[in-house]
């Protein structure tokens, strides 16, 4: 008899699926009907580069914690693909649990001897219902979700009120989807031993939370945020993103007197005509944003060296996918950062937000657009797909009615006709930050010609050297002002004091903070700084000073946050230890803690003290 | 230099249009260009169709790529704003440049190598979402700035000026654009500014992608024996189909020409077209036989020049995604921000 893990509202669950089979939508339902009962999850999709037929998972964290990080290991896995059997046999937890289709026998052998098995003939029993291929296939995933309800002691109730919503306007839809999901709970309740030693209790630990992805959620904060123009390309995970600001921007941007758009949106040719289009757009004033990954920004450089020195303003969602090449296109990373920062030839920095979850890539993208402005300089939104794309537990989303488009210096027809001296790259106030004007603004003044080349302060043309010189250290000025005006870091101080520092950014953010928590109950002192923006503020290299040792933790091969906080910084960098994970799976809290351990050890240090054992 | 400024005194006496600016007004900074160079001719000719259009010069937008065409910009309209971006991708700039403003008049400046080499794919698109815009093309088959290598228009057999013959196929930009569906499509010839002049007129007067093929010889590169740009091949084989003459709508339609000689068409905004019929039986409404017309003109060694395709009911962008009339550029929080209550609803359905 093998062990048996147990526990209430604390488990991870995975759904083997093939893709294309209708299996995204039954599990959504199951991952929602927790949340009913007020536990939180953390669900994400792990889905192949194909539209039918390869693998895909739905991996369900149910967790009273509200812990939003993948765990990692599996408790209870429902292995609907024989593609992967053999693997998804070997990924569950000793003691764990596996729920299949019996209809055919499976040998002993494909099994473990230290996992508990659960066997109910689905594919038989939707057979016997159904006679329709396509309805049999779709309904025995909602007979799976009516019998793991039975296992998990889920609220029945809760999944009956969902697909009601779901098929709310496709009524006839409801009853079929009802029958279904009792089929397989009925069996469940009369066959098998329910529920299991995992499970799920109500309790109120979701609140007023929403459950979003980020690629949305970013979309919306570009309507706030005064978006009026987005040109993209589609590319993998950042096409949602678009194809969500297409849908906001109907909901919420059409003039309802005369039904026109207050937006327009061009699904360009490629990437680079899609910033092309963006840096236009921009260029006469309108919000202007792209959304792509890795390959799209690899494909955008030398517009971006323009954007950054004839200083445009313009805004691109990174939404980051495992590079290089195409890589892994549907796996996540952070890997773009340094292609980011000094994006394009000759010497160029780029202003970079890095989001940690949905509610930040709504506030960010809004923050953006403002930024651009003020800036004038291309703005990056840095998610990735495992924010981009997976829904998240977060809470609601907020907006300050008082709050007004900050749209920088722009010199409009009333201070030119007043005579105030306009140099399109002259810094009048010291920050960096020159005035523009916008195309057809005053008859008389204020025209100048926006070029590549180099030029001086009242935009024209030259070839001077020490022009240029003055154009390039007032561009670096500007690099400063930005500084200040990314969102600050957040630092996270330990209960005790800590010799030892952790710095980690965007979608590591709920892996790491289940991972302080696991150190501090391990009596393992960490102080912790999450990046927010770059250029970095100086809290950064405080942050740094004031540790022994510090741990950059990144989902990339090359360390690319810790290559620009030690050359941004001039910090030594022996004084920064990497934790890197970049196998294209969220870093989990596991990994951390596991990795962290070993190198505090390594380095023979001991910044934290062991809280006394108990007598 | 570009950065020098021409004197702005002028004679007092020179002539003003209705918005009473002169000539001078819409004139920009003094060319750089080789003496001769075709491109000049074709910035005088703009200046000259913007002057007698009376249009405000700061109502204009200029756009270009790279390469000595996309230099010019800087040589017309001074007072209008500018943008040299980078190279064949001019097309872009100018689609979001004209989205965020409606009101502006768009001249997408560009070359043969910028149009048909390094930026065919953005001339194409451009021009099949019928972005309102006057796009010329101010080909000389070479590629100036760099010294003379051949262009993707350049003809096949032409001679470079060290006498080597250009092997490929040539890319003809007035065939194509009327293939992606240009509502107006021309070819002129910089040595000939009475016909360049009405049609750039009437291109700026097109609702939609105006698309004008310019041959403007190389003075430094193309203008040898056996090229097939030079000034005298261009003069010797030039086939206009038409000459026009271009009239906006508030000047009286003064029409004294034989009948049956003239074909009298009016634009979306009620600017009047009247072609003199050149070539016979020639068509200019009918796509495919244009596109004969042209082709066989180049097998017998002909340039095919004169307004080459007219829809005068064409759709632009603008109107194809139902934007606002209003400029996008002009919204303010009002208009674009959904507020707090908005964001509420939404945080409800996600729950």
């Amino acid at each position: 008899m093998p062990t048996t893990i147990t526990g209430i509202n604390d488990f991870v669950i995975k759904f083997a699926n093939v893709n294309g089979s209708g299996s995204a939508s039954a599990n959504l339902l199951f991952a929602k009907s927790i949340m009913r009962m007020g536990v939180p999850v953390a669900t994400r999709n792990i889905f192949p580069s194909n539209i039918q037929g390869l693998p895909t998972w739905y991996e369900v964290r149910v967790s009273a914690k509200g812990y939003r990080g993948r765990r990692g290991g599996v408790d209870l896995m429902v292995p609907m693909n024989p593609q992967t059997w053999d693997a998804d046999i070997a990924e569950i937890e000793p003691g764990g649990y596996v729920f299949y289709d019996s209809t055919r026998p499976i040998p002993p052998s494909k099994f473990r001897p230290d996992i508990n098995i659960i066997g109910m003939p689905l594919t038989e029993i939707v057979n016997g219902a159904y006679t329709d291929s396509r309805q049999r296939q779709l309904l025995k995933n909602i007979v799976y979700v009516g019998a793991l309800s039975a296992l998990l002691d889920i609220d029945p109730k809760a999944i009956e009120q969902l697909i009601g919503e779901q098929f709310k306007g496709k009524d006839k839809l409801i009853e079929p989807n009802h029958r279904a999901l009792h089929m397989g709970r009925d069996y469940a309740l009369k066959h098998l031993r329910c529920p299991l030693g995992i499970r799920v209790r109500h309790a109120d630990r979701v609140g007023d939370k929403i459950f979003i992805d980020g690629n949305n959620a970013a979309a919306l904060g570009a309507v706030y945020g005064g978006a009026t123009f987005a040109a993209w390309y589609p590319i993998t995970p950042s096409s949602s993103l678009a194809e969500a600001f297409q849908r906001h921007c109907r909901r919420y941007r059409v003039d309802t007197a005369s039904g026109k758009n207050r937006f327009a949106i061009i699904q360009a040719e490629d990437e680079l005509a899609s910033i092309g289009m963006v840096i236009g757009a921009a260029w006469n004033g309108a919000r202007a944003f792209t959304a792509t990954s890795g390959p799209g920004i690899s494909l955008m450089q030398e517009f971006l060296g323009l954007a950054y020195f004839a200083e445009i303003p313009a805004v691109i969602f990174d939404v980051q996918r495992g590079g290089p090449s195409t890589g892994m296109p549907t796996r996540t990373q952070q890997a773009d950062l340094l292609s980011c920062a000094f994006a394009s030839h000759g010497d160029t920095k780029h202003v970079m937000l890095f989001p940690a979850d949905p509610k930040e890539a709504f506030e960010m993208a809004a923050l953006a657009f403002d930024l651009a402005d003020r800036l004038q300089t291309p703005i990056f939104v840095m998610l990735d797909l495992d924010i981009g794309m997976n829904e998240s537990l977060v809470p609601p989303l907020t907006w300050d009615d008082a709050r007004r488009m900050d749209r920088g210096k722009v010199m409009t027809a009333e201070m030119l006709e007043a005579g105030k001296d306009f140099g399109r790259y002259l810094d009048v106030d010291g920050d960096g930050i020159p005035y523009r004007t916008l195309p057809g603004t005053h008859p008389k003044r204020g025209a100048f010609f926006t070029r590549g080349t180099t030029k001086d302060r009242y935009a024209r043309y030259s070839e001077d050297g020490t022009v240029y010189v003055d154009n390039m250290d007032r561009l670096l000025k500007k690099f400063a002002t930005a500084k200040h005006l990314v969102p600050a870091p957040e630092w996270r101080e330990s209960a005790e004091q800590a010799k030892a520092g952790v710095i980690y950014f965007g979608s590591t953010t709920p892996a790491m903070e289940e991972a302080l928590d696991a150190f501090t109950q391990q009596g393992v002192h960490l102080d912790a700084l999450r990046v927010r923006g770059f250029p970095f503020a100086d809290t950064v290299y405080d942050f740094i000073a004031r540790h022994d040792q510090v741990f950059v933790v990144e989902q990339n091969r090359d360390a690319q946050l810790r290559f620009l906080i030690v050359n941004e910084g001039n910090v030594d960098p022996s004084r920064l230890v990497s934790v890197l994970n970049y196998d294209g799976t969220p870093i989990t809290a596991r990994f951390i803690v596991d990795a962290i351990s070993k190198k505090l050890v390594a380095a023979n240090v001991m910044p934290f003290r062991k809280k006394a054992p108990a007598p | 230099m570009t950065y020098i400024a021409k004197p702005k005194f002028h004679h007092p006496k020179l002539a003003t249009n209705k918005l009473g600016f002169t000539h001078r007004d819409y004139e920009g900074a003094v060319s750089t260009l080789c003496a001769g160079c075709g491109h000049d001719s074709i910035s005088a000719a703009i200046i000259e169709a913007c002057f007698e259009l009376d249009l405000a010069p700061h109502r204009v937008a200029k756009l270009s790529g790279i390469g000595c065409s996309s230099k010019t910009p800087t040589y017309f309209l001074g007072q209008s704003h500018g943008f040299n971006s980078v190279h064949g991708r001019m097309p872009a700039v100018l689609t979001g440049a004209n989205l965020a403003n409606r009101d502006l008049i768009y001249f997408g400046v560009s070359g043969d190598g910028d149009s048909a080499s390094i930026g065919l794919g953005q001339f194409a698109h451009s021009i099949r979402r019928s972005v309102n815009m006057v796009y010329i093309v101010e080909n000389n088959g070479v590629y100036g700035l760099t010294k003379g290598q051949f262009s993707a228009t350049a003809d096949k057999g032409s001679q470079s000026r060290r006498g080597v013959a250009n092997m490929d196929e040539p890319i003809d930009l007035a065939t194509m654009a009327i293939l992606l569906g240009a509502g107006f499509v021309a070819r002129g010839f910089s040595g000939d500014k009475t016909q360049l002049v009405p049609l750039i007129k009437a291109a700026i007067e097109h609702k939609g992608a105006a698309f004008l093929d310019v041959i403007s010889p190389c003075v430094a590169f193309n203008n040898h024996p056996g090229s097939t740009k030079s000034y005298e091949y261009v003069r010797e084989h030039n086939e206009a189909v038409n000459s026009l003459d271009f009239m906006v709508p508030r000047e009286p339609i003064v029409a004294d020409y034989a009948p049956g000689s003239v074909e009298q068409v009016t634009q979306h905004d009620g600017s009047v077209i009247n072609l003199r019929k050149l070539a016979g039986e020639y068509d200019l409404h009918d796509r495919s036989a244009a596109i004969r017309y042209i082709s066989e003109g180049e097998k017998a060694g002909e340039v095919v020049t004169g307004l080459l395709y007219l829809d005068p009911e064409a759709v632009d962008l603008h109107e194809r995604l139902g934007t606002v009339d209003v400029a996008l550029n002009a919204l303010g929080d009002a208009e674009l921000v959904p507020g707090a209550e908005t964001l509420a609803r939404f945080n409800r359905s996600l729950r």
